[in-house]
């Protein structure tokens, strides 16, 4: 059948690029390997040459499939599945690049487009080691592409095609039958971005978080090339600068992350310890133990062997995150991981292929690699390094292991799951984790490598352990940090916690002077761990202080001995009614919608009781992307130097699936008719032509006439409606009157005869828009983001010191 | 012995006691009338709507937006009520599936935390073919 309208050329383009970028990662891999085992020098030359040349290829052919990917995205070719499936017309520029990675396949490109960039740079940095570097990342392209694949071998598939048409993807939908398909209404239009995903930062975080995932192959793959070439001297100091790269990325897009789920997913936080959250946490945790190591070993010829077993880790952990978050293994546990694609095997092999050769290398190499056999002195510095890296490995490994229970759970047939009380669960092993680490950070600076003079190093030391006491002693006792749901222990951790994490800062910020005599260039390390103190800082003051603004005090419904527990965070707020909330008042004002009709916006003013400021709070709810009807909520915060108030809409008339069931009444009036409700009766007392009020400012040439129709209430009060019956463009119109207080509509639908006009009424219920709203507190929230800043500053500033020192001893 | 080992020696033994009290903590998942045993203590069920009831998930925020009733039947076909002390959250009436975390009082399964429900829609991330299939078809 001849189809019209398809537009095949991109996708016989994409296809022969996938292909392409296959065949060329293939020849790079073969090509790097010999080019590693070659032992005659111009044999080396001539097959790195190939393999630059096809690694070349493979990366611009990844860059092209994405190019090609936007195109049919962008000129919204819905005849492609992807397009189809990820996007449609609405989305902005923005949006529109963010439906790449919203499906599998785009994320895998996105991590294969990264490599291409690294191993470019490689090319031109690594030197010697280039060749078996290369050979891992080429490696891992092969991988990368047979995952956009989509061909079936021996009944298996492998990979999917994201150039896949719809008509293929539903090969048995009757409207394929139909060469005009394209033209139905079905086809004019996709299915759009999933709402949550529809924030500025999922345009960035992903991105950033795959460079990050992408950029601890090279640490992986150097670590590989030295027990492969049994060079167990020099990978380490070249691959410094990339093991600090991938600590600082990686940091960056977890962070970009949490910041995404705090602004967007209503998770009430920026961390749930989720377990898509958890597994890219881990490889941090594990890489950052491993630069950690690799500085001791550089210094003191110390820690190789776990140097490499770090990096050879961390990377394994960043394949094993992809596999839980894709097969589809974690659904029960994770609010956003994807749903199973069919391809886990697939999954499985990526994760193994790399951790048999890896580890088994490992071990096999394991005796020859060099270690020192004196110890380390208690007074050195890389002792207490290394103890804080072992830490770091140990709640990484603590971590990973619980948020594998659905796995252990299909291992073993068991079904194992963490308790109600999710966070608390990891929290309480991690705040010792970071008690341990706060102080291990405030003192080793101030240890020297091999050995230190005690004196100095208590001298050095007795300012900062002053001021710190004074500051978390001041914020302990002056912040009322109360958090004893978890009893006095843990409020007690939390306390000491709070200590220890002022510690790291001042005292990593005071070495940068009584150390380093404030030579800033060479103070990435103490920035860095100024940075984890004041993230620390932040996390324990915000998680601890966190408090709910809306509580409900017009339902006071709860009690009981856990009625503390049962909800009483949703406020509800009917429209015009100032209601108290605790410190404030809050009033829903209005709403209004996008132009897209895809958000309503609910405008709710926030007044402060003790100065009586005002701020508007706009949440808003989005409507759901086809196929999935309802709205989600998206909040919207405040954000003060020292706090956030962040709020968003629980509930909302237009959520309703049960709409109004009340029907109009229309009864006859002439002037002065009275009609009864079942709450009191309404009188038309006159009827207005051509009105001119707030609302129309009709001319005495057009056809319009206002009812003036006076309410009165059983109760006493009287009230005012004014429906109006107007004619433009020929097309006969009325406009409705409300009166909140009696749930009254009031229309004027007709002009009977000259003396009686039709007057509408309906009584319902549901008139008064009302919404439920939860408002919350996040004191010190910016301590957090400021401190993942510092980290990363100090990341890169260590970063940019390490890569000018390596290209001077190049030169030297 | 040297301090490292001494060192990996705590670790080791930490380790060991930080995850025999944290396994002491796991709970199972449970069915409902595995749930009904265990009376008042927290259990993790595994669910779906009871559709055979006419009104399924009563949730009227005028009254109190922080109490959501619904009925769920487990795979086995035991049925219970839940309640949930806060507002419902969104898509539960196309959920395919709900974990719920709580723990049962008499027959009413209570929940007193806001993350002790997990939504399962059938499309949340939108790779499931069959509700693209439909999707397709219906307009």
């Amino acid at each position: 059948m001849n189809y019209i309208g398809e537009h095949l050329f991109p996708g016989q383009l994409g296809h022969f690029l996938l292909v392409l970028s296959l065949v060329s990662s293939v020849v790079a891999t073969i090509a790097y390997y010999r080019a590693s085992n070659a032992k005659i020098v111009e044999e080396q030359k001539s097959w790195r040459k190939l393999g630059r040349l096809a690694f070349l290829i493979d990366a611009i052919s990844v860059v092209l499939i994405f190019i090609v990917i936007y195109f049919i995205i962008s000129s919204h070719l819905f005849e492609y599945h992807y397009a189809w499936n990820h996007s449609d017309k609405s989305l902005p520029l923005g949006y529109l690049i963010s439906s790449i990675w919203e499906g599998q396949e785009g994320s895998f490109l996105l991590w294969a487009i990264w490599h291409g960039v690294i191993g470019i740079v490689l090319m031109k940095t690594a030197g010697k080691w280039e060749s078996p570097v290369m050979t891992v990342l080429s490696f891992c392209q092969v991988c990368l592409a047979t995952m956009v694949l989509g061909i079936y071998v021996f009944g298996l598939k492998v990979g999917s095609n994201p150039f896949l048409l719809t008509r293929e993807v539903f090969q048995d939908a009757p409207i394929f039958k139909r060469p005009d398909y394209l033209s139905l209404a079905s086809m004019q239009d996709g299915n759009g971005l999933n709402q949550t995903l529809q924030n500025y930062w999922m345009v960035i975080h992903p991105p950033i978080l795959f460079l990050g995932f992408a950029s601890t192959i090279v640490p992986f793959a150097f670590a590989i090339a030295g027990l492969w070439k049994k060079e167990h001297y020099g990978w380490t100091k070249i691959s410094l600068p990339w093991s600090l790269f991938s600590s600082a990325i990686l940091c960056l897009g977890i962070m970009m992350g949490a910041r995404w789920a705090y602004e967007s997913l209503s998770f009430g936080g920026y961390w749930a310890w989720d377990p898509v959250e958890n597994t890219s946490l881990v490889a941090w945790l594990v890489m950052v133990a491993g630069v950690h190591t690799q500085v001791i070993y550089n210094s003191t010829g110390h820690s190789l062997r776990p140097t490499y077993f770090f990096f050879l880790t961390s990377f394994l952990l960043i394949l094993y995150s992809t596999y839980l978050t894709r097969s589809g293994d974690l659904q029960d546990t994770s609010v956003h991981a994807f749903t199973g694609s069919g391809l886990n095997w697939q999954l499985r092999a990526f994760v193994f292929v790399f951790l048999l050769p890896g580890y088994l290398l490992y071990l096999a190499r394991y005796k020859k690699i060099p270690y020192i056999q004196k110890e380390e002195s208690s007074y050195s510095r890389e002792f207490w390094m290394f103890i804080g890296s072992l830490v770091l490995f140990l709640s990484a490994m603590f971590i990973i292991l619980f948020t594998s229970l659905p796995v252990v759970n299909k291992i073993f047939k068991t079904t194992f799951t963490v308790g109600s009380e999710v966070e608390f669960f990891y929290n309480r092993i991690q705040i010792f984790v970071a008690i341990v680490l706060g102080l291990l950070t405030a003192i080793s600076q101030y240890l020297r490598y091999k050995d230190t003079n005690k004196k100095t190093f208590a001298k050095k030391l007795i300012v900062p352990t002053l001021i710190s006491l004074v500051i978390s002693a001041a914020i302990s006792y002056l912040g009322g940090i109360n958090y004893d749901r978890f009893g006095i222990g843990f409020l007690a951790a939390i306390h000491i916690a709070l200590f220890t994490a002022v510690y790291a800062t001042v005292a990593n910020a005071g070495y940068i002077w009584s150390g380093l005599g404030g030579r800033l260039k060479a103070a990435g390390a103490s920035v860095g761990h100024v940075g984890f103190g004041i993230f620390l800082v932040g996390v324990l003051i915000s998680s601890s202080k966190e408090e709910v603004l809306s509580v409900n005090f017009l339902n006071p419904l709860n009690f009981g001995p856990d009625s503390d527990q049962k909800g009483t965070e949703n406020l509800t707020l009917f429209k015009g009614v100032r209601t108290d909330m605790g410190k404030y008042w809050a009033t829903y004002k209005k709403d209004s919608a996008d132009k897209f009709d895809k958000k309503t916006y609910f405008h709710i003013e926030i007044e402060k009781k003790d100065n009586n400021k005002k701020f508007t709070l706009v949440p808003d709810l989005i409507r759901n992307t086809k196929g999935q009807e309802g709205l989600s909520a998206n909040p919207a915060a405040k954000h003060y130097w020292n706090r956030d108030i962040f709020s968003y809409i629980t509930y909302a008339e237009v959520m309703n699936a049960d709409k109004d069931t009340a029907q109009f009444k229309l009864h006859p009036m002439a002037n002065g008719d009275t009609v009864y409700y079942s709450n009191g009766l309404m009188v038309l007392e006159k009827v207005i032509p051509n009105p001119v009020t707030e609302e129309f400012d009709f001319k005495p040439t057009d056809t319009a006439i206002m009812a003036d129709i006076s309410i009165h209430s059983s109760s006493g009060r009287t009230f005012k409606a004014n429906p109006v019956f107007y004619v433009k463009n020929n097309v006969v119109q009325y406009h409705m009157d409300t009166v909140f207080a009696e749930g009254l509509a009031i229309g004027l639908s007709q002009v009977i005869d000259n003396k009686h006009l039709g007057i509408i009424v309906k009584e319902s219920s549901q008139l008064t828009p009302f919404i439920a709203l939860k408002v919350l507190q996040f004191p010190f929230i910016n301590l957090v983001w400021l401190g993942t800043i510092v980290m990363i500053t100090g990341f890169i500033m260590s970063m940019v010191r390490r890569s000018k020192l390596m290209k001077r001893e190049r030169v030297a | 012995m040297k301090k490292i080992h001494i060192v990996a020696l705590v670790a080791i033994a930490a380790i060991i006691a930080v995850l025999i009290s944290m396994m002491g903590d796991l709970s199972t998942y449970e069915t409902i009338a595995s749930a009904r045993q265990k009376q008042g203590q927290p259990v993790t069920v595994i669910a779906k709507l009871d559709r055979t009831v006419p009104n399924p998930i009563q949730y009227d925020p005028a009254r109190n937006a922080n109490f959501t009733a619904f009925y769920v039947v487990d795979s086995l076909g035991n049925k219970a009520k839940v309640e949930y002390h806060f507002e419902k959250p969104f898509d539960m009436e196309k959920s395919e599936r709900i974990v719920l975390k709580g723990t049962m009082k008499g027959d009413i399964f209570e929940i007193t935390r806001k993350d002790g429900i997990l939504i399962k829609c059938p499309s949340k991330y939108k790779d499931d073919p069959k509700a693209a299939q439909n999707n397709l078809s219906r307009n």
